[in-house]
């Protein structure tokens, strides 16, 4: 790995250069909450000024660059008694997320093992993955965020630049040769120790501020244990069943196909939308069977896939910990609270 | 240097037919395929015969019983269907389909001539290759018989390979009888055939009531010798085959001889919607078909 420091200032100069030519996602102030506090989302961005790099968490993810929350698969021409089908993967230039979290940079390594991996790559995803540069940077945790737990506080992989605030000077890792020739564009400099100390005393500060935390420890087991226990059931009785979490979620990715036909009836086209496994209809099926009619096990489903299926599959869980999903419930359901009361703690 | 970023176009490679799973491109890739015939079953199910158009294409499309593909009509939907034709005529499949929704609805209105899409074929396979040299007990109810006729006509096709195949078939009614003309095919080729019916009308002959009801009259005419070279295959709803795979079991035909097909909700085929997952496994990937052993140790499964 390369470490180079550079002046704060020099940090809109590299801005600058990466956007005279390419198009630049970034966070972005929208709104203000009712006490006043500032939201938060991922948008694409023209100027420095716009981008807010001290934000603390969006409340949507960055997905709809790489999991659109709905999606051409392909459009169809129709003729007198046949069809052309012509597949489109929806992308056309590479993009730059400049300041991406830890924990979201995780969540798209997490991703790309099921999308990505050796079984049926989804072209449609890999496709924007490809055509990704992204610029990582450190926050500061939230009362929510519970990353650290689930091994998701810091990206080893899966970024070109990871930019970390280290008082006068900003201190970046970089991991791909583009990233090394951006920089060309700026004044950087060989770290010295005092930088290192620097960057030390910031990451032990961090760690200090976690506050929510998730005991995995034999997690797998226990889900399987308590597959039957009643806190699903409590649980089930707040939830509302409207899939606002795996909205929010930077790694829910299932999905429903639909296909409509154009009003002029020359074309038609094959539509995937992003679903969330609260939803009723989820698991059923044509005939009107349900294999997962109420709201307990749909919500036990979310976390076993998450927290089991996948560890299982891929040796680590699908939650980074962003804490996104109990933000954004108005049940009040978090990750942190549910786990702990399948294992049986008080909280 | 310059600062813009090169693209990665991968949809070039997408023009390149190659159809190997770890291929970006299999993806979306669907073969034409032309409806050639529909025979009308009974009221609720037709047999489409479905050809895929490009000869070279449909000799390469090569599956095992058990499997299914995905069935598109372009603007209408697209669905999983086991295939129920014998694996020697390659891409020139049959697919007995049920009028159940948008999809199937649409198709039993469409004509010969009809162009669809085929995706696949997906899924696990009922392993006939280890079952060669011992009996095989075929157990189907309802629409289970629509994947089982693939594993039949394996069987009729290898007729040499296996000892005993005897066929036990349940249904509703004897209006919901499917493939009745192949009856008469079927025992000519040596296949012992039971048909049960648990509603019966007036011209109705057979044995009434369920599957388990011959399985028990065949338990007390065959020995556990019999049982113990034997594999089972049960295609049904869930209640059915969990009955009759635990009555096999105590006929100590291990869980892991006995084969099931799972029905789940699928809007992809290949593991990434998660539609059909049953606790943690995908269906599409890891099933339809499963050995009892799996399910008994599936969450949610049964
Ligand atoms: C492995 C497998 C094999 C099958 N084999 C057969 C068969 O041989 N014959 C047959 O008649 N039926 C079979 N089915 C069921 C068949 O897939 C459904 O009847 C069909 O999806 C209904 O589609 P629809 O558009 O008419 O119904 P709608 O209710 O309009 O369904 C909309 C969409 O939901 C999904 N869906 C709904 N029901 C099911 C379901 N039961 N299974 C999977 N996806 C569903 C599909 O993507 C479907 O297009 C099989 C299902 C599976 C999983
Ligand atoms: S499950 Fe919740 S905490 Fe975990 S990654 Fe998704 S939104 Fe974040
Ligand atoms: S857990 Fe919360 S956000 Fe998710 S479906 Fe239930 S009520 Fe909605
Ligand atoms: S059908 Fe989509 S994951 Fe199995």
């Amino acid at each position: 790995m390369i470490f180079r420091v550079f002046a704060r200032e020099e940090l809109k100069k590299l801005f600058d250069a990466m956007a005279s030519k390419n198009k630049i996602v970034g966070p972005v102030e929208i709104a203000r909450d009712h006490n006043g506090k500032p939201l938060f989302a991922f948008n694409e961005v023209n100027s420095f000024n716009d981008i807010k790099l001290d934000y603390t968490t969006t409340k949507l993810s960055a997905k709809k660059y790489f999991l659109p929350y709905k999606e051409d698969l392909a459009a169809f021409r129709m003729d007198e008694n046949d069809w052309q089908k012509k597949v489109d993967y929806n992308i056309s230039e590479p993009f730059i997320f400049f300041g991406l979290h830890a924990c979201d940079i995780n969540a798209l390594n997490k991703l790309d093992k099921v999308l990505m991996g050796s079984v049926y790559p989804m072209p449609y995803y890999a496709a924007k993955r490809k055509n990704m540069f992204i610029v990582g940077i450190d926050c500061t945790p939230q009362p929510y965020c519970f990353c650290r737990s689930m091994g998701a506080d810091t990206a080893l992989h899966g970024f070109d630049m990871f930019i970390t605030d280290i008082g006068e000077k900003y201190f970046v890792e970089i991991l791909s040769d583009t990233a090394f020739n951006f920089l060309k564009n700026i004044r950087t400099a060989e770290p010295i120790e005092a930088d290192h100390i620097h960057y030390m005393k910031v990451a032990s500060e961090k760690n200090k501020k976690f506050t929510a935390h998730v005991d995995t420890t034999d997690l797998t087991k226990i889900l399987d244990m308590e597959f039957q226990s009643d806190v699903w059931k409590q649980w089930g009785e707040k939830c509302l069943a409207c899939g606002s979490c795996s909205k929010a979620c930077p790694t829910c990715y299932c999905y429903g196909v639909e296909e409509t036909v154009d009003i002029n009836l020359r074309g038609a086209k094959k539509t995937k939308k992003l679903y969330s496994c609260n939803l009723i209809d989820f698991a059923e099926v044509a005939g009107g069977h349900n294999f997962r009619p109420e709201r307990h096990v749909r919500l036990k489903y979310r976390y076993y896939h998450k927290h089991r299926g996948f560890v299982e599959a891929y040796e680590e869980s699908l939650c980074v910990g962003c804490g996104r999903c109990g933000e954004a419930c108005l049940a009040n359901i978090t990750v942190p609270e549910v786990i702990a009361s399948v294992r049986g703690e008080e909280n | 240097m310059d600062n813009q970023l090169k693209f990665t176009d991968i949809i070039s490679e997408a023009l390149q037919k190659q159809h190997r799973k770890s291929d970006l491109s299999t993806f979306e890739y669907t073969y034409k395929a032309e409806i050639t015939n529909i025979h009308r079953l009974t009221e609720m199910e037709n047999l489409y015969r479905i050809q895929i158009i490009d000869t070279e294409e449909r000799r390469q499309f090569i599956f095992q019983p058990g499997q299914f593909l995905m069935l598109e009509l372009p603007g209408i939907g697209e669905a999983p269907f086991s295939i129920s034709s014998s694996p020697a005529r390659h891409g020139d499949v049959e697919l007995c389909i049920r009028k159940a929704g948008n999809l199937t609805n649409f198709l039993s209105r469409v004509g010969r001539g009809t162009h669809v899409g085929i995706r696949g074929p997906f899924g696990t396979n009922f392993p006939m290759e280890k079952m060669h040299g011992q009996n095989i007990l075929l157990v189907a109810g309802g629409l289970g018989l629509a994947p089982l006729r693939s594993a039949i006509s394996y069987a009729q096709d290898n007729r040499s390979r296996f000892n005993s195949v005897d066929i036990i078939y349940g249904a509703k009614d004897p209006s919901q009888l499917l493939f009745t003309y192949q009856y008469d095919m079927w025992r000519a080729d040596d296949i012992g055939l039971s048909i049960i019916v648990d509603k019966p009308d007036s011209s109705w002959k057979g044995p009434v009531g369920l599957v388990t009801k011959i399985l028990e009259q065949m338990f007390s005419e065959r020995g556990n010798p019999f049982f113990k070279s034997t594999y089972a295959i049960v295609c049904g709803p869930p209640v059915m085959f969990k009955f009759v795979c635990n009555m096999l079991n105590q006929k100590d035909i291990p869980m892991q001889k006995m084969f099931v097909s799972l029905e789940r909700r699928m809007h992809c085929g290949m593991g990434k919607c998660c539609r059909c997952n049953v606790g943690s496994t995908y269906t599409c990937l890891n099933g339809p078909v499963f050995d009892y052993w799996t399910v008994m140790n599936l969450k949610e499964a049964i």
